[in-house]
């Protein structure tokens, strides 16, 4: 059975006469990928860090594992990892000995040459933290938030710099902890990152969360129309529909054979969230 | 900056029942990254420790004769005052801006994030602070006696009243560096910022000139704050009573010394205590 490991009732938080986030209900289920989907200033770091327990709602429930983050003690932090947007600091100390320093503040640490492996960052164990990468940089970061062994990991904006074979690898990490039931909470800009690792994806704005579903749903994507193109003999053709089958095969009774340049397409999770976005602004 | 000892902290997890490490524990853990750190870094290093070397020897060429109507040489004026500037230093100087630099790059809010006991954090740098205070301490005195036939007292009470006034004042400029990292606006601006206090007390706190000589307006700004009091209190450790006409009370004032060591620590500890933040000023 799996219960919650996040469950949220009416959070608000205000700064000053702006309203950051504005009554968010929320359930993260224990074992699920979520990825919280927004445009910069919508909230979302405001959100993670109210979770982290690094900020403080105004009001409304929040519990995180059981416990309000807000109230937070030692034992609480060690079922949980933070990959946040952390800077350059700790720049003369190398790879390994920062990992094996923070493994000393948990109660039941993972190896580390398990997590220096995991993260890719075998070959630059012994390298100091200043002549690293950019994402290498980051893999230290998430190192530093797996080594304790947490339940739930959050990943705020986790592979920004990345190249794409780095974040591919950085996905299958990400998969890794989820197999072995880590609960994973993510921000993140890149929709294809939300669609390759998320179960659910949720989208904030405006200091509320607007959609919730999983990525192949989201804005009713699954159900919206189609658009069947091919190269006409008076150049390029489309039709949108509902039908996408039915139209195929019209246009091959048309074409008496093979369609030039035929494809089927739906809106993607890009297209359906920005189309959000426009909606609600 | 409240936090629980974790020495009963027992806790049932998935994995199997295990326990938070302890405090000390952790805080051991944090002087030996921070000494490790620090000699990584050779500016600090040389900060640290030529300077004051250098000020020695340079003051100590300049100068020569004794202090007022006695026959105590300047130079050995000189090396107490200025192994007590070298406290202030390795303490509120170097302590002061790397907690601010520690701050503005985020090593702070990361470390808030775990479950390091915070109380750690700050057992570290006292550690850190303390060690490097001996050393630099050690060299000093060394140079002192090689260089200016400085004798180390022989007698028992003179070591004991080292022993508190050393600890006193590490205690207190610890404190107050750590309240004082959360001035500066900016980790380029820290040590800048935080030195400011430091190089003027150390003119008018009886250093570099003895401080009788000082006029007395200085002396009564200089009687305010600590590093006159620890200059003080270390010639009375290493100086001959012989030089007592020419302090500013005709006595060593022990208790003003301890008195006012112990207020400005628990002025620090209350900023430390109110105004310490784990994260950033452009961080909310």
């Amino acid at each position: 059975m799996t219960g919650q490991a996040i469950r949220v009732r009416g959070m608000r938080k205000r700064y000053g006469d702006v309203v950051a986030i504005d009554g968010l209900d929320l359930d993260i289920r224990q074992g699920e990928i979520f990825a919280l989907l927004g445009p910069n200033g919508a909230g979302k770091s405001t959100t993670i860090e109210i979770f982290e327990g690094y900020r403080y709602r105004d009001s409304g429930e929040v519990s995180v594992l059981g416990v309000d983050p807000g109230a937070g003690d030692r034992p609480w932090r060690a079922r949980i990892g933070i990959v946040s947007q952390f800077g350059q600091d700790m720049a003369v100390s190398t790879v390994r000995e920062i990992v094996s320093h923070f493994a000393k503040f948990y109660p039941n640490p993972r190896e580390i040459d398990e997590v220096i492996e995991q993260t890719g960052l075998a070959q630059k164990a012994d390298a100091r933290l200043h002549s690293l990468s950019g994402g290498q940089r980051r893999r230290v970061d998430v190192a530093l938030g797996i080594i304790g062994r947490p339940e739930l990991v959050f990943l705020d904006e986790p592979t920004t710099g990345f190249d794409p074979e780095a974040r591919r690898q950085f996905w299958d990490l990400v998969r890794g902890l989820a197999r072995d039931g880590t609960t994973i909470m993510l921000t993140t800009h890149y929709l294809e990152e939300a669609e390759a690792l998320a179960d659910r994806v949720g989208v904030i704005f405006g200091g509320r969360l607007q959609a919730l579903s999983t990525p192949a749903t989201l804005g009713g994507r699954d159900r919206a129309a189609a658009r069947v193109s091919w190269v006409g003999t008076d150049g390029p053709r489309s039709i949108e529909t509902f039908s996408p089958a039915k139209t195929v095969v019209d246009v091959f009774s048309w074409y008496g054979g093979e369609v030039p340049g035929l494809t089927i397409t739906r809106p993607s999770l890009e297209d359906v969230y920005l189309a959000m976005i426009k909606d609600a602004g | 900056m409240t936090t629980t000892a974790s020495s009963g902290g027992g806790l049932d997890m998935a994995h199997g029942a295990t326990r938070l490490p302890g405090t000390f524990q952790v805080g051991f853990a944090r002087a030996r990254i921070e000494l490790r750190n620090f000699f990584r870094e050779t500016d600090g290093m040389l900060f640290t420790f030529a300077l004051p070397l250098l000020l020695l020897l340079i003051f100590g060429a300049i100068f020569n004769g004794t202090v007022g109507n006695t026959d105590v040489s300047y130079r050995q004026y000189f090396i107490a005052g200025i192994i007590a500037s070298g406290m202030m230093s390795t303490t509120f100087n170097i302590l002061g801006s790397a907690v601010a630099v520690e701050r503005e790059e985020g090593t702070l809010k990361r470390l808030a994030g775990t479950p390091m006991p915070k109380t750690a954090y700050f057992v570290g740098k006292i550690l850190f602070a303390t060690v490097l205070t001996i050393m630099e301490t050690i060299i000093m005195l060394g140079v002192g006696m090689l260089v200016y036939g400085l004798r180390l007292p022989a007698q028992p009470a003179r070591w004991l009243t080292f022993g508190w006034v050393f600890l006193l004042s590490i205690a207190t400029c610890t404190l107050l560096g750590m309240a004082a990292s959360t001035v500066p606006r900016s980790s380029r601006s820290a040590a800048a910022v935080i030195s400011l206090p430091y190089l003027l007390l150390q003119f008018i706190s009886g250093v570099y000139f003895p401080f009788t000589t000082l006029p007395k307006f200085m002396q009564q700004i200089a009687a305010i704050f600590p590093l006159k009091w620890m200059c003080q209190g270390l010639r009375s450790v290493f100086l001959p009573d012989a030089l007592l006409p020419a302090e500013p009370a005709d006595s060593w004032e022990h208790w003003k010394v301890a008195l006012i060591l112990v207020a400005w620590g628990a002025a620090g500890l209350y900023l430390c205590l109110t105004s310490f933040r784990w994260t950033s000023r452009n961080d909310g």
